[in-house]
């Protein structure tokens, strides 16, 4: 029986294994050196926080696996012979494959700062990272202060976890706004506005110059690289995005950029090898997608396109509308489409900006100057219906029948305060054509059912 | 793992340490309640109702305090910071502590009334006379040891239900539909049943009714005293009758068809509002495994076959045999009871079979021979016997077993042990009831939207129903589940905006996919295509 083994047993390497199982009557091996069995990384911040227990992140309980016979296997593969089609794991433990998947996701960056490898200094990726963090911060005694040095997704999160155990929080964030690489600048600013009112002590255009230490090689304090400013803290959380974690493919024979370098059928210059997820490198970028892309739902999609691939349906990874989503804090965002900061943004893309003059919530409609086809929306507080926005991207409509339309796109909870009419009359004036909402009609939401 | 659990164990900190206007509120709201303990061990206190006042008093205030110094101070959003970290809400020392000091409440309670100071003839003493103020002033009675179960419940679902409102302030669902909880416990459940009980007099015999408790969870609604007593009461006597039985019949499926069985078990139960305020800090304990919903799927079932069998016995023992003196008879009643089971029985085989897994239809099968049989027998059996039993065996069997044991000791008992759902999820027949229209015909599910969800396990963790909403979510597929009673918890902790309770057309409603939108069109096509 052809043997499939996967390296990593994250989304992207869980969602292949489950495809496959589904297609085809396969051996199947998940090999993972981080844990037993899958779970949502995404995740690991509510076990911090207290939200939830480490089981809970767990989507399949454990029986699920020797159920659908996927064999799990602990370890860290040290070396792969793609001559011999075979891993080396660590000891002297052989696994030998028929067709190789590798879905070994990221690493948290570092960027050659002084003091990186410091006891007290660490990132935010793994299992292991959570329970370094639990020494390393575990209250507010033990941890009087922590520094966090890059200004994403993961900062935020990590900042918020901090703050959930009362533990003063320094935010070193690079950009002179927050994820104003990516967030139009009002929804940026609102941000910072919602980091500031969480006590989080938030430092824009911020760099980290050097991480000190004591006598034991504990951290003890950072130095600010603009001001020279040097902060006592007793933890240092190193958020500045992730790279591929393929450094033990380096002599393998498998073509490495950044990450493994991948054709759109996901497969690498080697025969029988192939790669998705995180740490899969795109040739050339898909349409306004980046070549790596680290994010959950790229790799769920890599894993649902690559079962197909080896069970026979050899077909191109051709991913649909990019959509996203986030929270900060308190604050839910979702995009779909395309809605660029100031630094990607391209000539003909306008925006328009509508936010809410008390409470946190805003959005952003990117259109198209010429066309006025629409191109994309974020939102800020309110939660938008996935189906309808794809629907009509697919469509290709302009971007006055979405502002017409936004009631049948909401999908805040019952009862919820709607703002459709607010966002269609600031639109109006900002277009200076007098447009009419449309009432929310659940024949159109769900007609494509 | 064990290395930071343990460090976890011995610091106290944020945010599982309490602040001290929390303990201060803490130890006021105790205050109220050792006025109570004193009472149930007889300490005299002048019967003038300000002793019980104050008790009350300060158990809310003790609740409404401890809430304030909580939540006030926080942004809104999602307040669930150290859930697993406290013990009384991670069936931890405390939990155990609570769930024991319940549990031994509701035996006293149901079982040994009298050391509660329930007196047969007048003269109560202990709590229940501390509580004869207020019992004389709503019905001009005294208190009976399930006044005091009552007063002491809608205390409960409003001190605690403002503790839920300053907790979700952000989420309108979760406002309005506590509001509806609070409002129907203290008017339904609470009030109006005590002033009818002071309109009775020569001409009105009206029985004691909640209005709003439907059979089968009131499953004593249609014994003989109480039909008697409407009956005798005159045309208010009959409305209720009808109400009573239009409620199961008409009313109900009507709403659960448009709305979901959330019209009831999450707006408008007591059950369902004691579980929502009170219970809040215990959804999280919830058994979310598959042989957890197993056992849960055919222990309610069961418990909906047994109400039903009593309920058929009971009546029908008090029905005659002559048609001239009452159009309903014994056989009459029986066959019509037949019929409907047979109609519903045969509707969902017929139609929605494909909906039904295989051991539900095994079990369907199953059930519906059971009953058929043993009604059948009753051309075979003496007067007063039907299924074999006694119906005041049956009777008696079902309200000790499920009516007390069940709903009472183990139901809310168990609240901090094994979460505040155990008897709407396990136990209740109404909830079986509603859930199987839910599960087949109805508008309401929690849309998933598209691709969106990342597997993080909020809304499975914190469903109280224990459903492992997340299974479905990262499939892109709809929830739609018998048990589901639409609290929308799930949707305010999903950080991704995932989940959506709402009503719309039956066509598509159960969507299963196995490639999530997002991906590439034409694959999505080849894979959900069947």
């Amino acid at each position: 029986m052809e043997h499939i083994v996967i390296i990593g047993n994250g989304i992207s390497g869980v969602t292949a294994a489950r495809h496959i199982r589904k297609l085809f009557d396969k051996r199947i091996t998940i090999i993972s050196a981080e844990t037993d069995y899958f779970f949502s990384r995404t995740a690991l911040m509510y076990v911090y926080m207290g939200h939830m227990k480490f089981e809970h992140t767990q989507p399949y309980e454990n029986h699920f696996w020797a159920k659908n016979r996927i064999e799990l296997v602990r370890g860290f593969v040290n070396r792969v012979d793609t001559e011999n089609k075979l891993l080396y794991l660590d000891g002297s433990r052989k696994v030998p494959y028929d067709k190789l998947v590798i879905a070994t996701g990221s690493k948290p960056n570092k960027f050659g700062w002084p003091g990186q490898d410091l006891h007290g200094v660490q990132g935010l990726y793994s299992k292991q990272d959570l329970d370094l963090l639990e020494i390393n911060a575990p209250n507010k005694k033990v941890c009087q202060r922590a520094v966090i040095v890059g200004g994403g997704l993961i900062g935020i999160e990590l900042a918020e976890m901090l703050r959930s155990r009362d533990i003063p929080v320094t935010f070193l964030v690079r950009e002179s706004s927050f994820w104003n690489g990516v967030l139009p600048e009002g929804e940026s600013q609102m941000i910072n506005e919602h980091i500031t009112e969480h006590h989080i002590d938030l430092r824009l255009a911020t760099n980290l110059k050097e991480i000190k230490a004591d006598e034991n090689g504990r951290v003890k304090s950072i130095i600010i690289e603009e001001t020279g400013e040097e902060l006592p803290c007793q933890f240092v959380g190193l958020t500045a995005g992730v790279s591929p974690n393929v450094d033990f493919l380096k002599d393998s024979g498998i073509e490495l950029g950044r990450g493994v370098k991948v054709n759109r059928f996901l497969e690498t210059n080697v025969k029988d090898v192939y790669a998705i997820g995180d740490c899969a490198e795109q040739h050339e970028a898909i349409g306004n997608r980046r070549p790596i892309e680290a994010v959950w739902y790229t790799g769920r999609m890599m894993g649902e396109t690559l079962a197909q691939t080896l069970c026979g349906n050899r077909i191109e990874y051709k991913p649909g509308h990019w959509f996203n989503s986030a929270k900060f804090l308190d604050i839910e965002y979702q995009t779909y489409g395309w809605v660029f900061g100031a630094r990607g943004r391209k000539e003909n893309e306008a925006q328009f900006h509508w936010r809410h003059p008390q409470e946190k919530i805003c959005l952003t409609v990117a259109y198209d100057k010429d066309s006025q086809a629409f191109l994309g929306i974020n939102t800020f507080g309110i939660r938008m219906r996935h189906e309808l926005f794809d629907r009509w991207l697919t469509e290709g409509r302009e971007v006055k029948h979405v502002m017409t339309h936004l009631a049948d796109a909401n999908f805040d909870p019952e009862f919820f305060r709607t703002y459709e009419k607010d966002i269609l009359h600031a639109f109006s004036e900002h277009t200076g054509e007098s447009l009419t909402p449309k009432k929310k009609s659940l024949k159109r939401i769900f007609q494509s059912l | 793992m064990s290395t930071y659990e343990r460090s976890m164990a011995l610091t106290g900190q944020p945010p599982k340490q309490m602040k001290t206007s929390q303990k201060l509120a803490s130890l006021l709201g105790m205050s109220g309640l050792f006025i109570l303990v004193l009472a149930a061990f007889n300490v005299e206190f002048p019967a003038s109702g300000w002793w019980l006042s104050a008790s009350l008093l300060a158990m809310s205030a003790g609740i409404i305090w401890y809430s304030y110094s909580t939540y006030a101070g926080k942004h809104k959003g999602i307040k669930n910071d150290g859930v697993w970290f406290k013990s009384i809400s991670s069936q931890g020392f405390w939990g155990w502590m609570a769930g024991v000091a319940l549990t031994g409440f509701y035996i006293v309670l149901y079982f040994y009334p009298e050391y509660l100071g329930l007196a047969e003839k007048g003269g109560n003493t202990g709590v229940i006379a501390l509580f004869d103020p207020l019992s004389k002033l709503l019905s001009g009675n005294p208190a009976s040891q399930w006044f005091v179960y009552g007063a002491l419940y809608t205390v409960a679902i409003l001190a605690f239900g403002i503790k839920f409102l300053w907790k979700y302030r952000h989420n309108r669902y979760e406002i309005i539909r506590t509001i509806s909880v609070m409002f129907f416990q203290t008017a339904f459940a609470f009030l109006i049943p005590e002033f009818m009980a002071r309109l009775n007099g020569d001409k009105l015999n009206l029985p004691y009714y909640d209005l709003k408790n439907i059979w089968p969870l009131n499953y004593y609604n249609f014994e003989a005293y109480r039909v008697k007593s409407f009956i005798s009461s005159g045309d208010i006597g009959l409305a209720l009758l009808i109400f009573g039985i239009a409620s199961v019949f008409i009313i109900s499926p009507i709403l659960t068809f448009y709305f979901g069985k959330r019209w009831y078990c999450s707006w408008v139960c007591g059950c369902g509002g004691l579980a929502e305020t009170a219970g809040d800090s215990f959804r999280q304990l919830s058994d979310k495994s598959v042989k957890a919903w197993n056992i849960e799927r055919w222990v309610i079932h069961s418990v909906l076959v047994f109400v039903t069998l009593t309920t058929t016995a009971v009546v029908y023992s008090y029905l005659g045999h002559d048609t001239s003196k009452y159009w309903l008879t014994k056989s009459t009643f029986l066959y019509g009871v037949v019929g409907l089971l047979t109609l519903v029985f045969g509707w969902a085989m017929l139609f929605k079979r494909k909906q039904l897994a295989k051991d539900a239809q095994y079990g369907a099968i199953g059930y519906f021979v059971i009953i058929i049989a043993l009604v059948g027998m009753h051309l075979y059996s003496e007067e007063g016997h039907i299924f074999l039993f006694k119906s005041g065996t049956l009777r008696k069997n079902y309200s000790f077993l499920i009516g007390s044991i069940f709903s009472g000791v183990i139901g809310t008992g168990f609240y901090p042990v094994l979460g505040n759902r155990v008897w709407c999820r396990f136990g209740c027949p109404m909830a079986a009831i509603l859930g199987f229209q839910q599960r087949l015909f109805s508008r309401f599910r929690i849309t998933t939207n598209g691709g969106q969800c990342i597997s993080c396990g909020n809304c499975s963790t914190y469903c109280e129903m224990g459903i492992d909403v997340r299974a479905y979510a990262q499939k892109g597929e709809n929830i739609v589940r018998s048990s589901c009673v639409g609290c929308g918890i799930c949707s305010a902790v999903c950080p991704r905006g995932v989940l959506k309770l709402e009503n719309g057309p039956l066509k598509g409603r159960i969507d299963s996919q196995q490639v999530l939108l997002g991906n590439d069109v034409d694959l999505m096509q080849l894979v959900n295509q069947k």
